[in-house]
Order: structure tokens, then C-alpha cells, then sequence
């Protein structure tokens, strides 16, 4: 068996790691270590991608890792952490399933990732193409954890590990989308946490709360 | 670049900047509706000359006009300079019925040139992934506006619409990933130009199939959730019903247009990659599904908003079964009836968002007699309930009629499921309707006359269309359906 070159190495355990913080997530109840997991996860990202730079020598990754680390691992956990405080929502308790129960969709999901991205895996000559499967992996656990999370910022942070899982879906597979594309999408999340933190000052002035089963009335059955 | 295009996209961004300043003024409607027109020029300048010189990149290719977009950036722009004419005396009501504050008309008129901005963005470009940035953009300026009356009900909608779209188009782009690195692979790694549409187009053949067959399912689901194909349509209802009417005309009349386009682009290279039936047969799945439920859940609606944004649900299926069977003519009749939709849906919120402020309420059973108290909002809402439900000689008749018979010559086993549709909706929307334009009334009078001029107008043309298309228009709806049937 022929032995990886260091620094393709350290990439999959990098790659790993990311994966490893999706259950991690998917687990945890806190608000605020959530956004901690979530800034981490960021970082785990910059950190790929500066590795990938040098590895390549490709300008645009570089670029992209620093928009990474001021963005994502810097300003967005900031602004939660910002909003939590502020509006004081620290527990995220009622999951609607079993944690239990929950991890063990996450694994199913996983081997689905791992199916799905075969094809794609087989054809790409990246030397991260085995990124592609745990990119999509992420992106299917971030959006398990939207779906069993009550609290609007819990669901929040789900949406942007998503898109910490298509962005390193498009390191592993292409090593990152063109840069215009790239920095039109850091825009638009940035734009869409501004847009958020407002409307969460608004849901909070009309409930007292952040809790979603409030906005559940507009029902077909009302 | 081309003065006309550079006009085009520049006047609504300037027109949000300058309203993101001035926006609360007394005169900040008359503004707006300056701009409006000003984009509504600029986007017939354009169309006179793609119809003179035939299709053009610009930017560095990065922009790109030819008769399919150039079509809806013409309508993208009409439906928007008449919606913001409607919106002028219709938010100083809400404003004196103290349903908004002053203050919030500035994010208003703001908002409403961005989202202009960015659909006219995710129109004209030529890049797939700024396509994805300029329609994720489109929901961002609008999540807020949805929200503009702080009510429950509106932040559970902006909610819904901010998360529900944010997930959905988060889909696509990871699609768009999947056809980069598609692209990338047959075009080399240049980075800037493998998204391209234009360059893509040409190399549609050489594209890996497996991977584009994945990026499709991908594409179809995240611009599908902003179509509102069912299942995934949970946001449109509330989003239309609970923002501020302007808006629910804008979204309904459209951005669904603006995401039935990105879906379309789509599917036209991923068809050309698989040389198979595959994408055709999702679209006329969702399409059919889409219709069927949308046609159900529509006998159930208590208030009038949402009983047209169901109505909206069912024609965007509609569009897109027809889109799926594809061929010249189910084309051609796709883009007549996105076009005769979009005219007629706004007028139709137009009427009602006047009806909702004569009665005080938007729900059904509370509106009755508009035709008493007045003549004008209540046969605006009669003949545009008429146009909508298919009945002739209104325009919708006629894409309606052309797809059917084409459905049955191509696709005969979905007629029925169609025409019982059809019926459906005809008889739930007919039955509510009537009684709000006839009887006994509780309506009063408004502080400002309302606008309804743009009603009768867009109407009048919807009229025109089912009885006559004028030639060029004709030859340009051909031109565009051939070049989406890949002639």
C-alpha cells in the first residue's frame, strides 16, 4: 500500500474532523456551543483550503480562504453569539426526536453520501476527491439538524454548516467555484445573516421568544 | 457593453440607493415609479435591439441577451414600472390606515428596486452561478417585505419564505457545483468561463452524463422550491398572502417566471448531455403534481390572497408540464401562457388589494357587493378571476387550449388528469369570487383614489393576446421556443 504524501494527510484528517463536527452538531443542545462547533467548522474549512492553495499554487484559493476566515470563522460566529446574547436564547430543549434516534439517521445518511458521490469520486481527478462524499455528507446532516431543532437559531446555524458543506464540496471536487461566484455567494450569506439578525429582533418583539412553534399558524387546517 | 443592457441593470440599483436615502418622503412613490419607467425603457431599447441585431454577449460574455430572456426581461420589467404605479396610492392607504410606518417606506421602495435588480441580474447573465447569487438575492431584498407589517402572521411567513427558499436554493447550488465540475473537465479549468450558458450550450454533448443527471435532480429541486412546485411549495401561500399586495404581485407575477427561466436553462443542457427523457419527465411530474394539488387545496382557501397564490401554484405547473414535453409548440405555449399569467395575476392582486382596504379584511366571506361601491375594482376582479380560469377570448385560453392538444397528441394519458384539473380550479375559484363582486356590500370609500389604470391595461393586453399575437411577437416566442427545444 502505497503511503499518502503528508500534507494529503493532514487534508483527511481535516476532512474527517469536518464530518465528525456535523454529528457533533447534530447533538448538541446548547445554543452557544453549537455557533462554537459552527466557527470551528469554518475554520477546519480555511484551514483545507490554505492547504490546498499551497498545494496547488492556485491565487483564487488563498482568496477564498481568507474570505472564509473573515466571514465565516470571524464575523458570522460573532454576530450569533452577538444575537444570543442580546436576545437571550441559550437552550435549544426540545428536539423532536431522540438524540439517539437522530444519530442513527445521521450514519444512514452518511452511507447514502458515500453511494451518491461514487460516480462523481470516479471521475474527478482532484487529489481531495474523496471530499466529495463527506461535503455531501455534511450538507445532508446540517440538514437533518434544521429539521429536528425547534429554536429559529439552532436552525440558523444548521443552514450555514450547510454551506460550509458546499463550499467544501466545491474544494474537494473542483478545488472552488470561480471567484466571482465565490465572493457573489459570501455576500449573499452575509447579506442573509444581516437580514436575519434584524428579523429576529422582530419576531422577538412580537412573542417574547424565539421559539418556532409560535409560527406555526398558518396552517391549510385553520 | 451595450448601453441599453448597462442602463437596464444600473437604473434599478441606482433607484435602491437613492431610495435607501430618500425613501420616506412624501414624493418617495413618485420615485419609484420613475425608475420603474426608466427600467421599462431601457428594457425596450433592449428589445428593439436583439430584434434588429439578433442575440449578443456582453462584459466579457459574462451577460447575455437572446429572445428567451430578452422576452422576460421586457415583461420582468413592465409588470414591475404598472406594479409600482399600483403601489403608489396603494401603500399611502396602508399608510394612513396605519398598517405601515412612514418609516418602513423606505426599506419598502428600496427593497422593491433591488429585487427588480436582482431578477433582471439573474435574467441577463450568462454565468449559472451568478444565476444562483442574483436569485438568492431576489428572496433576501424580499424576505423583509414580507415582514413589513410586523403582524404574527407576516413574520411566520417571512420565516417560512427566508428558511424554507434559503434551503431549497442551497440545493442548487450544489448543483451548480456539479455542473462546473462537469464543465470543467470538457472546458478546462479557466475558471471564469465554465459556467458560462453560452459555452456550455455548445459543448452540451460532451458533458458526463451521470454527473449531469445528478446536478439536475439537484437544479430541479432548489429553483423548484422557488417556482413553488409541490411539495415544495409551502412558502408561496403565506409569503403572498401576508406581505404587503405590491409584493404578492411582484413574487406571484414575477420571480416565479424569473425561477421557471433558471430551470429551463437548466434542463436545456442537461437534456442535450443525457440524449434521454429524463429531465422531460420530471418537469411534467412536478408540473402535474403541482397543478392536481394546487387545484385541491385551492376549494379550501378562506382568504383571497391565498386563494390566487394557489391559483399561481396551479399555472406555474401548468409551465412547467408544459416546458416538459417540450417541442416548438408546447414551448411556444409555455412562454404565452408565463406571459399572459404574469399579466393577468398582477392585475387580479391589483383589485384585490384595493377590495381588502374597501372592506377592512382578506377574508372571503367578509368581502362582498365590490361592484356596487365600486364598478371598477369589482370588474377588475370579475374579468381577471374570467381570464385566469381559461375562459376565452382571454389569452390564457389560448396557451391554455394549445397546450392541452398539445398534451394529447404527445403526452395522452395526462389530458384527463389535466382537464379534471382545470375543472377543479374553475369551480373553486368561480364560486368564491362571485360572491365578492355581487350582492349585498360592506364596503367604504378610500382616503386616495385607487390605481386601476394598470389593471384595465394589463388586462386589455391579456384580451389582445387571446385573439390576436402580432406577428413579431409571434416570430419572437417562436424564435425562443426553438432555441429552448435546442433547434
Amino acid at each position: 500500500m502505497s503511503t499518502l504524501p503528508l500534507d494529503m494527510q493532514i487534508l483527511n484528517a481535516i476532512a474527517a474532523l469536518f464530518l465528525l463536527l456535523a454529528f457533533a452538531m447534530l447533538s448538541q443542545r446548547r445554543v452557544v456551543t453549537l455557533v462554537k462547533l459552527l466557527a470551528l467548522q469554518a475554520a477546519l474549512l480555511c484551514a483545507a483550503t490554505l492547504l490546498l492553495a499551497w498545494r496547488t499554487g492556485e491565487t483564487h484559493l488563498y482568496v477564498s480562504a481568507l474570505l472564509t476566515l473573515l466571514l465565516k470563522v470571524l464575523f458570522l460566529p460573532w454576530l450569533l453569539n452577538r444575537l444570543i446574547r442580546q436576545l437571550g436564547v441559550y437552550w435549544d430543549n426540545e428536539s423532536l426526536l431522540q438524540i439517539s434516534g437522530t444519530m442513527l439517521v445521521g450514519v444512514l445518511l452518511v452511507i447514502f453520501s458515500f453511494g451518491l458521490a461514487q460516480p462523481i469520486v470516479a471521475l474527478a481527478s482532484t487529489a481531495t476527491r474523496s471530499g466529495i462524499g463527506i461535503a455531501i455528507a455534511v450538507v445532508l446532516l446540517s440538514f437533518l439538524t434544521m429539521i429536528t431543532r425547534r429554536k429559529a437559531m439552532s436552525q440558523v446555524v444548521g443552514f450555514l454548516s450547510m454551506e460550509n458543506g458546499l463550499f467544501f464540496g466545491a474544494m474537494s471536487a473542483t478545488y472552488g467555484m470561480p471567484m466571482i461566484v465565490e465572493l457573489g455567494v459570501a455576500l449573499d450569506v452575509l447579506v442573509a445573516m444581516l437580514v436575519l439578525g434584524v428579523f429576529f429582533f422582530q419576531i422577538r418583539e412580537r412573542f417574547d421568544s424565539l421559539d418556532l412553534h409560535h409560527l406555526e399558524s398558518l396552517r391549510e387546517d385553520k | 457593453m451595450s448601453v441599453e443592457l448597462a442602463l437596464l441593470l444600473a437604473t434599478p440599483v441606482l433607484g435602491a440607493a437613492f431610495l435607501a436615502t430618500v425613501g420616506a418622503r412624501r414624493w418617495a412613490p413618485e420615485a419609484n415609479v420613475v425608475f420603474s419607467g426608466a427600467t421599462f425603457l431601457a428594457a425596450c431599447a433592449l428589445t428593439t435591439r436583439v430584434i434588429g441585431e439578433g442575440s449578443f454577449t456582453a462584459l466579457g460574455e459574462q451577460f447575455f441577451i437572446d429572445p428567451f430572456n430578452v422576452f422576460l426581461v421586457t415583461l420582468t420589467a413592465l409588470v414591475s414600472f404598472t406594479t409600482s404605479l399600483f403601489s403608489r396610492p396603494y401603500m399611502r392607504i396602508e399608510s394612513e390606515h396605519g398598517r405601515v410606518k412612514p418609516q418602513h417606506l423606505r426599506l419598502y421602495h428600496s427593497m422593491y428596486q433591488l429585487f427588480i435588480a436582482a431578477m433582471l441580474i439573474a435574467l441577463t447573465s450568462n454565468n449559472l452561478g451568478l444565476v444562483w447569487v442574483a436569485m438568492e438575492a431576489a428572496t433576501l431584498s424580499t424576505v423583509l417585505l414580507v415582514t413589513l407589517y410586523r403582524t404574527p402572521a407576516s413574520l411566520e411567513a417571512g420565516w417560512k419564505y427566508f428558511i424554507l427558499c434559503s434551503v431549497g436554493i442551497a440545493q442548487a447550488l450544489f448543483g451548480t457545483i456539479l455542473l462546473y465540475f462537469a464543465a470543467e473537465r470538457v472546458l478546462g479549468g479557466s475558471g471564469m468561463t465554465a459556467l458560462l450558458w453560452t459555452n456550455l450550450n455548445e459543448v452540451k454533448g460532451e458533458l458526463e452524463p451521470a454527473v449531469l443527471t445528478l446536478a439536475f435532480v439537484f437544479l430541479l429541486v432548489g429553483y423548484g422550491t422557488k417556482v413553488g412546485l409541490a411539495p415544495l411549495h409551502n412558502w408561496l401561500p403565506d409569503a403572498h398572502a401576508e406581505g404587503p399586495t405590491p409584493i404578492s404581485a411582484v413574487l406571484s407575477g414575477l420571480l416565479l417566471n424569473v425561477a421557471i427561466y433558471a430551470v429551463v436553462r437548466c434542463k436545456v443542457l442537461v437534456e442535450g448531455s443525457l440524449q434521454s427523457a429524463l429531465p422531460s419527465r420530471m418537469l411534467m411530474a412536478f408540473g402535474l403534481l403541482s397543478v392536481v394539488l394546487a387545484a385541491l387545496f385551492l376549494w379550501r382557501q378562506r382568504d383571497v390572497k391565498r386563494l390566487f397564490a394557489y391559483s399561481s401554484i396551479e399555472h406555474m405547473g401548468i409551465v412547467t408540464f408544459a416546458f416538459g414535453m417540450g417541442g416548438p409548440v408546447a414551448n411556444f405555449a409555455a412562454l404565452l401562457h408565463m406571459t399572459v399569467h404574469s399579466l393577468t395575476k398582477s392585475a387580479i392582486f391589483y383589485s384585490v388589494g384595493h377590495a381588502a382596504q374597501k372592506t377592512g379584511t382578506q377574508v372571503i366571506d367578509e368581502i362582498r357587493g365590490l361592484v356596487t361601491v365600486s364598478p371598477t375594482v369589482g370588474w377588475g376582479l370579475m374579468m381577471g378571476s374570467l381570464a385566469i380560469l381559461g375562459l376565452p377570448p382571454f389569452g390564457v385560453f389560448a396557451s391554455e387550449f394549445l397546450i392541452l392538444t398539445t398534451a394529447m397528441r404527445q403526452e395522452p394519458w395526462s389530458t384527463p388528469i389535466l382537464l379534471f384539473a382545470l375543472g377543479i380550479a374553475f369551480a373553486a375559484v368561480f364560486r368564491r369570487v362571485q360572491p365578492m363582486v355581487f350582492g349585498e356590500t360592506t364596503a367604504k370609500r378610500l382616503p386616495h383614489s385607487p390605481a386601476l389604470l394598470p389593471v384595465f391595461v394589463h388586462l386589455a393586453i391579456v384580451l389582445l393576446l387571446g385573439i390576436y399575437i402580432p406577428p413579431y411577437l409571434a416570430d419572437w416566442y417562436r424564435s425562443a421556443a426553438n432555441l429552448i427545444a435546442g433547434f
